[in-house]
């Protein structure tokens, strides 16, 4: 590994000192009281317009969006540029389906999807299992953050043997878990505007340097090989690297706000007016996330992947590193300090409002449902800060213990689980049409199939799907939600006639969900 | 026919342009080419770039049709 440096590291230290008094002193903004979860764990539901926009930019745009979606287009090319499409589709569905799912959360104090799913269908088996779901897809997606601050870390020269090389990692943990503890989601709000604000300058000075240093954007592209450019033109009979790339950017967007921390940030908003100024004004970030995209081939243009004084950071984060490389290697150690300072708070935030979803759908789904079932609101906010310790001490022991890709393949299998919640919880928004065991039955089969397919094709994403003599590559989460679907519309009129929802209540009314 | 135009939370004609803005980012074969160049950017590139603009613009005016 390289020499520390110094200068970067300072620089990191100073604004990592600021974000951690900035997250302390977030309990005292808009002040509530924290003993209730929905003050603790949805910051009162009194984010306006713009604070809700850093926060749900701090959901999508992740620590581990700026390390691995560069890196993907360094290793694989134009396929990672999925991320657009995929970033452009999610805002339609947040304007006309989250919109509705805010109204009828507020009205009846909804905090999580489990609670939707509970009071909707009245089935308490169907919501444990959409909140399992959220839980379990949710703690890989916590412990990638950490992968991500791992690679800065690695990046400013910092490395030891045995547990001190963990220890700058085991630091920033502390300092994550204390402020989510005491402030709830107040903190990561306020730290996602410095969290912005830092990744702003970051990717505005890097497209417009980098690119005049390698001599224009024209030279980067033709050192780009053929091969990465595009993607590759399907043969006969199969819809190849086209069906990948949309089911991809499909799938990932349908995903996204079913993931926890994407309604928890969602939910916190003041109202349904600002979700669908947020649906508007969301693709800014979109418009980075492309930019940071070209990140890749910048450094395929500078090779520094070919430099010595980066080959142990390869060797050791894979592509991982090539974006640290990247602005190690074109800018002066203290604009070097400032990015990498971004990418480490941008994991922060994310980290810990998935956290804090997570433990809101404990304390009220599982907790309250099937063990204290009367909780005061002290006990019940005091479960929720335990169980967000829980959930991140979870995160740092996976990620210190087990291997990197693990994370990422279980990350992996997180989208295709988290998906399958979405006949109960984005249709449910729309109707109650649906058989609630029906539901659970597509769940599960949902779940198995897309398991299944994602270990038959080793982990990776697309799923070749044959239909006679076609072959039909896609994202297994696509096709495991169609059969999921498919079940839950073919059972729902035989549990129907089995009379299998009798007597279940929907407390919800159609006025509930208009604004 | 009913005036349409009352905030009333069903069907608008408005989300057409949501339908416009998933068919175009969902068809590669459309953008998948790298001519014409813009500033030496390859045409898959600026033009899913240039998508997110004109989708945001969409947005944009789904929000102060349907919000009157």
């Amino acid at each position: 590994m390289q020499e520390v440096n110094w200068i970067a590291l300072t620089i990191f230290v100073l604004l990592f000192g600021f974000i951690t008094w900035l997250g302390f002193a977030a309990a005292r903004w808009r002040k509530g009281d924290l003993d209730l979860l929905h003050e603790w764990g949805l910051g009162g539901r009194r984010f306006g317009t713009v604070i809700t926009w850093f926060l749900v930019g701090g959901d999508v745009y992740t620590a581990y969006t700026f390390i691995a979606i560069p890196a993907l287009a360094f290793g694989q090319g134009a396929v990672a540029f999925f991320a657009v499409p995929y970033t452009i589709i999610i805002y339609p569905l947040m304007f006309l389906i989250f919109r509705r799912l805010w109204n009828v959360c507020s009205k009846h104090g909804y905090i999580t999807a489990g609670d939707f799913v509970k009071g909707r269908f009245d089935n308490r088996w169907l919501a444990l299992a959409v909140t399992i779901t959220g839980i379990v897809a949710t703690m890989p997606y916590i412990a990638l953050q950490l992968v991500g601050l791992q690679v800065v870390i690695g990046a400013l020269g910092i490395s030891g043997t045995g547990l001190m090389a963990d220890l700058p990692l085991f630091i920033a943990f502390v300092i994550l878990a204390a402020f989510t503890y005491s402030s709830g989601l107040r903190a990561p709000a306020s730290i996602a505007i410095v969290k912005d604000i830092l990744i702003y300058i970051t990717a505005i000075a890097a497209v417009i340097v980098i690119p005049y240093e390698l001599g224009g954007f024209g030279k980067i592209f033709s050192s780009v090989p053929a091969q990465k450019l595009l993607l590759a033109v399907p043969g006969p009979n199969t819809t190849g690297s086209y069906s990948g790339y949309a089911t991809l950017a499909l799938g990932s967007a349908l995903a996204l706000f079913l993931y926890p921390h994407s309604l928890t940030g969602i939910l916190s908003a003041s109202s349904g007016k600002v979700i669908r100024r947020n649906a508007a004004m969301l693709p800014g970030y979109t418009f980075m996330l492309g930019l940071l995209a070209l990140f890749g081939f910048f450094v395929i243009a500078s090779g520094v992947d070919k430099l010595p004084e980066y080959a142990a950071g390869f060797k050791h984060f894979g592509n991982n590193f090539a974006v640290p490389a990247l602005l190690l290697h074109s800018f002066p150690a203290w604009f070097a300090g400032v990015a990498f300072a971004a990418i480490g708070i941008g994991a922060l935030v994310p980290a810990a409002i998935m956290s804090i979803a997570a433990a809101n759908l404990y304390t009220r789904n599982i907790h309250r449902e099937f063990i204290n079932k009367n909780p005061t609101d002290k006990q019940e906010s005091q479960v929720a800060k335990l169980t967000s310790l829980i959930v991140k001490v979870g995160a740092l022991i996976f990620i210190l213990f087990v291997p990197t890709q693990y994370a990422v393949q279980l990350q992996l299998l997180g989208g295709i689980w988290i998906i399958q919640t979405l006949p109960s919880v984005m249709l449910g928004a729309y109707t109650r049409w649906f058989n609630s065991w029906a539901l659970l039955a597509g769940w599960a089969v949902g779940t198995f199939a897309g398991t299944w397919m994602a270990i038959a094709v080793k982990l990776t994403n697309t799923y070749p799907l044959h239909v006679g003599d076609h072959t039909f590559p896609g994202y297994s989460a696509v096709y495991s939600v169609i059969l999921n679907l498919l079940v839950a519309v073919v059972l729902t009129p035989v549990f129907n006639a089995m009379a299998a929802n009798k007597n279940r209540v929907d407390q919800t009314v159609a006025a509930d969900y208009q604004a | 026919m009913n005036n349409t135009g009352k905030k009333r939370a069903g069907w608008s004609w408005w989300y057409l342009l949501f339908v416009i803005q998933f068919a175009v980012a969902l068809w590669p074969p459309l953008y998948n080419r790298a001519e014409p160049y813009l500033f030496g950017i390859p045409f898959f590139y600026w033009f899913q770039l240039l998508w997110v603009i004109v989708s945001a613009v969409f947005t944009a005016i789904v929000y102060f049709a349907v919000e009157e």
